[in-house]
């Protein structure tokens, strides 16, 4: 019973409260050059989360017998070894998506918002509640992206999941080619902070 | 790669030093250090001190990290390695270098000091490193690569800063502050910089 209701309290937390991308404005690096298309944004966020979630466990569990002034570089090195094997993985099963992801993979490492939640959180709760907050950061982390990739995706090439969509994908629509570029996934991502934002700030109005 | 000749080589360089600022901008363009881009460009003073600190930490790890993958990950067949060794080795590097400067020059520590362990998480070094690795480079390209990659971070936070300091007044939607703006101006810069996508061919 306990661990379903600090499993809820980390899941508001990630995916609302305390959102990595709204809120904290954390790992926007590594993850936003892949945006372009869904399929590679959901691949890239099932790593980040599987990463998060471990490495915020394992963390936790070593919190006691790490010292304190070489932690920065216990915890990255435990990132590393769970970016390696997700990168391994991908590059036996997958090799066309590891090609397409290239060093972004590899980026996970120094992805802000990893190294962020295993100081902020990991170094001071027990295992279970570490692994629930990497989760669920993971998963808030994950839907902002996947709204951005959608969008991305339909509008700039017309089509969703690699599938062409009736009306986006015929001649009567003029492809946003924008989109596809860089500078597509700053004002998408920018739009998409600035509706979350006013969103919880007319929440907090409203409690108060 | 060795085959080239040395002239071929520093032409190359020249052009991926110069791809890496406009065309190719690290930041604007492979979106990488976007977390500190976004945090330490409220003013011009301290974008400065970070974007130079970049400069040199790039330029001289991938310099050393050229070295370590192909004289010993490469031979001894562990390049799965190179992520937790490449980070070991830029860790270790901005460490040192840190102790360096506070030794023989406290005023540059002064200045640069607090930017320096920053750098360490700061995604562009090792993104630098990897796309590094990832193409293929010749030593002497990938130290101009570095180098390129470096002062395009710098324009860019300088420019962001620039403008932010401007902004600092204006009236700007609640939800759209902090972040949201910086990214808007991030992508209205990106823009621009895909316009000199035409001045280089690779």
């Amino acid at each position: 019973m306990a661990t379903a209701n600090t499993a809820k309290k980390y899941a508001i937390e990630g995916i609302w409260n305390n959102n990595p991308i709204f809120r904290q404005v954390l790992g926007l690096c590594s993850t936003l050059a892949i945006t372009n298309l869904v399929i590679n944004t959901v691949v890239m966020c099932a790593a980040l989360v599987f990463t998060l979630a471990l490495s915020s466990a394992t963390v936790s569990y070593l919190r006691n017998v790490t010292p304190r002034n070489i932690r920065i570089m216990v915890e990255t090195l435990i990132i590393a070894f769970y970016v390696i094997i997700v990168d391994i993985i991908l590059k036996a099963y997958w090799p066309q998506m590891s090609a397409n992801l290239g060093p972004y993979v590899g980026l996970i490492i120094t992805n802000c918002i990893v190294l962020g939640r295993t100081e902020a959180c990991a170094l001071s709760n027990p295992p279970v509640g570490a692994f629930w907050d990497g989760f669920f950061n993971g998963l808030g982390y994950s839907y902002i992206l996947l709204i951005v990739a959608t969008f991305r995706e339909i509008l700039g090439m017309g089509t969703f999941l690699g599938l062409p969509l009736p009306y986006f994908s015929s001649v009567y629509f003029d492809k946003w080619i924008m989109m596809v570029m860089p500078p597509g996934a700053f004002f998408m991502l920018a739009i998409v902070v600035w509706v979350f934002r006013t969103i919880q700030h007319s929440k907090e109005k409203e409690t108060k | 790669m060795n085959e080239q000749s040395f002239n071929v080589q520093i032409w190359q360089a020249f052009i991926v030093f110069f791809s890496a600022i406009f065309t190719q901008n690290i930041l604007l363009i492979y979106f990488l250090g976007l977390c500190s881009f976004v945090g330490v460009s409220k003013q011009l003073k301290t974008a400065g001190g970070l974007g130079i600190a970049v400069i040199f930490v790039m330029t001289t790890t991938c310099a050393i990290n050229w070295f370590v993958y192909h004289y010993v990950l490469v031979p001894l067949h562990l390049e799965f390695f190179r992520f937790i060794l490449f980070i070991i080795i830029i860790a270790a590097f901005v460490q040192f270098i840190e102790m360096v400067i506070d030794r023989y020059s406290p005023v540059l520590y002064h200045n640069l000091g607090i930017f320096l362990p920053l750098i360490t998480v700061n995604c562009a070094i090792l993104g630098a490193v990897l796309f590094m690795v990832i193409r293929d480079y010749s030593f002497i390209v990938s130290v101009g690569f570095g180098f390129g990659s470096g002062i395009g971070w710098f324009l860019a936070i300088m420019a962001m800063a620039g403008i932010r300091e401007r902004l600092a007044n204006d009236r700007i939607p609640r939800g759209l502050q902090g972040p949201g703006i910086t990214l808007v101006i991030a992508g209205l810069m990106a823009l621009a910089f895909i316009g000199f996508t035409g001045v280089l061919q690779q």
